[in-house]
């Protein structure tokens, strides 16, 4: 079936299964940051955005992104590295496998609710598990990233 | 896992409709629970193009599309204002925000799931669902019909004057609930949904009346007693009945309480 998506903002057309998840479309794409973590539509590994929302990508037919604007990792670069760099800052994951997924859906956040408080930050995230970590670090490094945001 | 042979994005009601008489073929919600399912697809019918996918609010009701989002529920705020702040402390519990900007309302509805909160929270408000072909019935009639080929377009509530709260008890947050409650408060009474037992939600109404007037500790703790005798709950590895059947008394109480001003 054809498919037609803007994917990081270039429009590209292909012939696919209609079982075609997102996620492995977007992969086939070279956007590798989009991993599968769970594929139980828990962990929030996937996270990309469609028309500017998050939204699982193993979880969606990529014919449902027909004729829509689809966002991973790779086309937020400065967004993603700005945050990113407050992330490792605090040393915030051991193993970084989770990392893309809770980059995306913190800008999600930062776009809905540019000064969130820490409930507000947590409800929001929640989707995003990390089972290395107990998200403090992550915690710190969305409030230091929020206050340097503030300042600039 | 599903296998899909055949994708249809359907133009009119009436061409999903053709289209889901066959058996093997199937609408598309959410995804979310069907991807978790083993089923080979013949057709996925896609209705999200039909704009189903909208919150219409009026002086009387509100009109939510089949294909509207959980999210966009959650933070309606005219439904919001309305629910006393209940539907969003009902939805925001599910998964995450990048689920629930997938889940939709008719999906979880048409699912008829035990552990839906979503069920929940409309069972206890004046909930109808509007079928392609079977007309306008009332939620609590629906959720006990069994599964058929029609089409599910619209939730509509009722408007009435209300006070609303929604509670649950979950293991882990996000996680399905152990027991959900949900009640409002109307001009004829309570109506209490206990979600989750983990059989289908069920309403309680005040049958005894004992919540006359105002709402006070000692009626609250009465009506908890009665749904604790009335609600019949089971088990499974979230919890046993006979706990199931104490977060009865503890949630009606406290939900109570709280839409009395009475919580401490």
């Amino acid at each position: 079936m054809i498919v037609t998506i803007t994917l990081n903002g270039k429009k590209i057309q292909r012939d696919i299964a209609p079982d075609t998840v997102l996620l492995d479309f977007v992969r086939n794409e070279g956007c590798k940051s989009v991993k599968r973590g769970c594929d139980t539509s828990n962990c929030g590994l996937c996270t990309v955005f469609i028309d500017d929302k998050p939204a699982l990508s193993c979880s969606v037919l990529a014919m449902r992104a027909d004729g829509r604007k689809v966002t991973t990792l790779e086309g937020l670069q400065t967004e993603a590295e700005e945050f990113g760099a407050f992330l490792a800052d605090q040393g915030a994951e051991q193993c970084g496998f989770c990392n893309p997924g809770l980059i995306m859906n913190a800008i999600a956040l930062f776009r809905e609710n540019p000064e969130p408080n820490e409930n507000e930050i947590k409800e929001f995230l929640a989707g995003n598990l990390c089972r290395c970590s107990g998200y403090e670090g992550q915690m710190r490094a969305i409030l230091n990233f929020i206050e340097w945001r503030k300042q600039r | 896992m599903i296998t899909i042979k055949d994708y249809k994005k359907a133009s009119s009601l009436e061409e999903a409709y053709e289209l889901n008489q066959k058996r093997t073929n199937r609408i598309i919600g959410g995804m979310l629970w069907t991807k978790m399912s083993s089923a080979n697809i013949n057709t996925a019918i896609d209705i999200s193009g039909l704009g189903l996918d909208k919150i219409e609010e009026n002086d009387n009701e509100f009109i939510i599309g089949a294909m509207t989002t959980l999210r966009d529920i959650e933070t309606h705020k005219g439904f919001d204002l309305y629910t006393d702040g209940a539907a969003k402390e009902a939805l925001h519990h599910i998964v995450g925000v990048q689920f629930r900007n997938l889940a939709t309302v008719g999906g979880s509805v048409f699912g008829r799931y035990g552990f839906s909160d979503v069920i929940t929270l409309f069972l206890s408000l004046d909930t109808y669902v509007q079928l392609y072909k079977g007309g306008i019935i009332p939620l609590a009639q629906f959720i006990n019909m069994p599964y058929d080929r029609d089409i599910l377009v619209n939730i509509i509530v009722k408007k009435e004057k209300i006070r609303c709260a929604y509670k649950s008890v979950r293991i882990t947050k996000t996680d399905f609930p152990v027991l959900a409650c949900s009640a409002a408060l109307t001009k004829s009474g309570v109506r209490m949904v206990f979600g989750a037992r983990p059989g289908k939600a069920v309403l309680l109404t005040d049958a005894e009346n004992i919540i006359d007037g105002e709402i006070t500790e000692e009626n609250a703790e009465q009506f908890a007693a009665f749904a604790k005798e009335n609600i019949k709950t089971g088990s499974n590895m979230r919890g046993s009945a006979e706990y199931r059947s104490h977060l009865v008394s503890v949630l009606a109480k406290r939900i109570l309480m709280d839409m009395g001003g009475l919580e401490k």
